[in-house]
C-alpha cells in the first residue's frame, strides 16, 4: 500500500512539473526516476527485482530484441530499450539529411511542381506533412514545412497562418498512421510487439480515411483567408530554385538513400525479422559513416535530453506497474463499461484524446499501455483492437490545442518569430472541430471494423 | 574627428512614477531615438505584419499551464513577442546605434555594452497615486489598484526572463524616486549623471 501511494504521489508530481514547464522536462523525469527507484522499489518494496525488470538491461542482451523472425519475445515491463535506440537512430538520420537541405529541397520541388499556386500548395503540403510524418518526427517535419511556408507567403503574398495550422494537424495525423510516426505509437508498437504493417493496415486506413476529410475541412475553412492579396503577385517575382535548397550534392544523395533504406526496412520489418532497435542503430550507423568528419556536427544535434526524458518516464511508469496500480485502473476501465467493447474502445479514444489535448501523450501513453494489457487480459477482448484505439486517441487529441503535441508548439512559435502570432482561440477554432471530426472517424471506424 | 559614442539610456520604471515621461524627455535632451511600447510597431513594420495582433502581447508574462516549451520553441505569443523585441534591440545596439529604451528588460537584454546607462524610476505611493488618478481619471482606490496590477506584472515579465530581479538598485546603474526632486527635477539630475558617464 505504501509503495501504491508513493508510486501514485511521484507520478503525480512529475506530470504535475511537466504541465508547469518551469523545469526541463528530462530532469523531471529523471529526477521522479531516482525517486521511484529509491522510495517505491528500495524504502517500500525491498525488491531488488522490481528494479532490474524496471532497468530492463538484459533485454538489450537477447536475442529477440534485436532479431525477432518467426518468434514473438517476451513483453516486458520497464525502460522500452527498443522505443529509445530507434528514436535516437531516427534523430541521427533526420539531422544528417536536413544539414545536406533535404527537408527545403522537397518543400521547394512540391511547390515548383504546382507552379507556385498558393491553394495548391497548401493541399500537397498538408499531404506532404502527413506523408513526412509517418517516418520522421512530427517536430522535424514542422520545422521545415512552416519555415517554407513563411517564405512562400512573402513571395506569394499570402497569410501563413491557415497552411501552418493545417500542416501541424496533418503532420500529427500522418504521425499516427505508422508505429515510427510518433512516440506513442513506438511506445505502443514495441511494448506489444507490433508491425510496421499492422500499424498502416489499422492506423494508417483510419489516418488516410481522416486525411481526406481533413483536407476538403480545411480547405473550406481557409480558401478564401489563403486567396487574399495573392491577386497581386506578378509572374516576374523571383522563385525559388529546389537545387538551391541542396547543401552538398553528395551528402544529399547518401541520406536520401539512407532514408529509402530506412523506409523499406520498416514497412519489411515483420517479414526480415529486424527489431526497430536493429534498424534504429543501422540507420545511425550508416548515417554517422556518411558524415565523415561531419560526424561530430550530426551527433551534436541529436536531442539527448528526449533520450533521457524517455528513460527517466519509463522508470517512473515502471514503478506504477510493478505496484499493481495499473491493473486497479484496468479494472476501474473495466467495471464502467460493464465489459463491453464498444464502451471500452469510446472511453479509450475520447479519454486518450482529451488528455493528450493538455497533457504530455507519451508519458499519458506509456502509462495506459500496461492498463489496456490488463483490460484486455481480464476481459478477453483484443488487445490490439484496444491499442488502435489508444494510438488514435494520443496521437489525434494532441491536435486539439497548442500545448497538446510538440509539433504545434513548434509549429506556432516559428510562425510567431516572424510575427504571426497565433493565439488558443485562432488556433482551437480551426483544431477543435478538425480533431472532433477524426476521433469521431475513428471511433465509428474502430467499431465497425473490430467489434 | 573623434566618432561618437554610442549611449543607450535604459530606463525601467514603476506604474505612475513617471518613469516612461522622464525617458522621454531624456531621449529629447540627448537627441535620441525614442522606444517604448512603439518598438513592437517597428518590428511589425519591418516584418509587414498587423501591429494590433502583438500590442496585445506586449510587456505580459506568460501564462502558466497554457504555455508550453519544446526545444527552445515556445507556443506563448507573450514570450515570442518578448523575444523577437530582445533580438531587436540587441541587433540595434550591436550595429552600433544610441537610443532611449523604456522597460523591455532593455537593462540586463543589453548587459555588457559598453555604451548603456541602466536606470530605474521608482516613486511614493501618494505621488503615484496622485499621477495616475489625474493621468487615467480614476478614484484613488482605482488608482492603487491599477499600480499593484501593472506592477505585478512588469515583475513577473520581467523575473521570467532576467537573472536580476524588477527594481532590485544591485541591477541598474542607479535607482531614483521621482516624488523627491519632481519629473523635472528627476531629468536634470540624470541628464548631469549621463553626461559625467559619457564625459569619462
Amino acid at each position: 500500500m505504501a509503495a501504491q501511494i508513493a508510486a501514485v504521489i511521484i507520478f503525480l508530481i512529475m506530470f504535475l512539473l511537466i504541465i508547469m514547464d518551469k523545469i526541463e522536462r528530462h530532469i523531471i523525469t529523471l529526477g521522479c526516476a531516482v525517486l521511484t527507484m529509491v522510495l517505491v522499489f528500495g524504502i517500500c518494496m525491498h525488491s531488488m527485482t522490481a528494479l532490474t525488470e524496471t532497468l530492463n538491461v538484459a533485454q538489450i542482451f537477447t536475442k529477440g530484441f534485436w532479431y525477432a523472425a518467426g518468434e514473438t519475445s517476451e513483453s516486458s515491463s520497464g525502460i522500452n530499450w527498443a522505443t529509445i535506440i530507434f528514436i535516437a537512430g531516427m534523430m541521427i538520420m533526420v539531422e544528417g539529411m536536413a544539414a545536406a537541405g533535404f527537408f527545403r529541397w522537397l518543400c521547394m520541388t512540391i511547390a515548383k511542381a504546382v507552379k507556385y499556386k498558393v491553394i495548391p500548395i497548401f493541399i500537397t503540403f498538408m499531404i506532404m506533412s502527413a506523408v513526412l510524418a509517418m517516418f520522421i518526427d512530427s517536430i522535424t517535419v514542422i520545422l521545415f514545412l512552416a519555415a517554407v511556408t513563411l517564405e512562400l507567403s512573402q513571395l506569394l503574398h499570402f497569410n501563413p497562418v491557415p497552411m501552418i495550422l493545417s500542416e501541424i494537424f496533418c503532420a500529427n495525423l500522418g504521425g499516427s498512421a505508422t508505429m515510427c510516426g510518433d512516440p506513442p505509437n513506438i511506445i505502443i508498437g514495441t511494448s506489444l510487439q507490433l508491425t510496421f504493417a499492422d500499424f498502416i493496415s489499422n492506423t494508417g486506413v483510419l489516418a488516410a480515411a481522416s486525411l481526406v476529410l481533413v483536407v476538403i475541412f480545411f480547405y473550406f475553412c481557409f480558401r478564401r483567408e489563403l486567396t487574399v492579396g495573392t491577386e497581386d503577385v506578378g509572374a516576374e517575382v523571383q522563385r525559388p530554385d529546389p537545387k538551391e535548397a541542396i547543401t552538398d550534392r553528395k551528402s544529399f544523395a547518401i541520406s536520401t538513400v539512407i532514408f529509402l533504406c530506412a523506409i523499406v526496412l520498416l514497412v519489411t520489418h515483420a517479414q526480415t525479422g529486424l527489431t526497430v532497435a536493429t534498424i534504429g542503430l543501422g540507420i545511425a550507423i550508416l548515417t554517422l559513416i556518411a558524415a565523415g568528419r561531419n560526424v561530430g556536427n550530426v551527433l551534436k544535434g541529436v536531442d539527448y535530453k528526449t533520450l533521457l526524458f524517455f528513460i527517466g518516464l519509463f522508470v517512473v511508469v515502471g514503478g506504477l506497474e510493478q505496484t499493481r496500480i495499473l491493473e486497479l485502473i484496468a479494472a476501474f476501465i473495466g467495471k464502467i463499461s460493464g465489459g463491453n467493447l464498444h464502451v471500452m474502445i469510446a472511453i479509450i479514444i475520447w479519454v486518450s484524446a482529451v488528455a493528450s489535448a493538455f497533457v504530455d501523450n507519451i508519458p499519458f501513453a506509456a502509462t495506459m499501455v500496461p492498463v489496456i494489457k490488463s483490460l484486455a487480459a481480464v476481459n478477453g477482448v483484443d488487445i490490439e483492437t484496444l491499442a488502435w484505439g489508444l494510438s488514435m486517441g494520443t496521437d489525434i487529441g494532441g491536435n486539439a490545442t497548442p500545448i497538446g503535441a510538440s509539433a504545434n508548439v513548434v509549429g506556432m512559435s516559428v510562425a510567431a518569430r516572424e510575427g504571426h502570432i497565433i493565439g488558443w482561440g485562432r488556433y482551437c477554432k480551426a483544431a477543435v472541430p478538425a480533431t472532433i471530426i477524426v476521433l469521431v472517424v475513428v471511433t465509428a471506424g474502430i467499431w465497425l471494423r473490430y467489434c | 574627428m573623434e566618432e561618437k559614442k554610442q549611449l543607450i539610456i535604459s530606463v525601467g520604471r514603476e506604474f505612475g512614477s513617471g518613469g516612461h515621461e522622464i525617458a522621454e524627455e531624456l531621449a529629447k535632451r540627448f537627441h535620441l531615438p525614442f522606444y517604448d511600447y512603439h518598438l513592437i510597431g517597428e518590428i511589425a513594420a519591418g516584418k509587414k505584419i498587423d501591429v494590433k495582433t502583438l500590442e496585445r502581447f506586449d510587456e505580459l508574462p506568460k501564462i502558466p499551464f497554457f504555455s508550453r516549451t519544446v526545444k527552445g520553441y515556445s507556443n506563448s505569443p507573450q514570450e515570442n513577442i518578448a523575444n523577437m523585441q530582445f533580438e531587436y534591440l540587441k541587433k540595434k545596439a550591436a550595429a552600433g546605434e544610441s537610443f532611449v529604451i523604456v522597460g523591455r528588460c532593455s537593462e540586463t537584454i543589453l548587459k555588457g555594452n559598453p555604451g548603456l546607462i541602466s536606470i530605474f524610476v521608482l516613486g511614493d505611493i501618494e505621488a503615484k497615486v496622485d499621477r495616475v488618478t489625474e493621468r487615467e481619471h480614476v478614484s484613488r482606490i482605482e488608482a492603487e489598484e491599477m499600480i499593484a496590477r501593472h506592477d505585478r506584472k512588469r515583475k513577473t515579465y520581467h523575473n521570467h526572463y532576467c537573472r536580476g530581479k524588477w527594481g532590485d538598485s544591485r541591477n541598474y546603474d542607479i535607482s531614483i524616486n521621482s516624488s523627491k526632486l519632481g519629473t523635472l527635477g528627476t531629468v536634470d539630475m540624470l541628464e548631469e549623471y549621463i553626461r559625467r558617464r559619457i564625459g569619462k
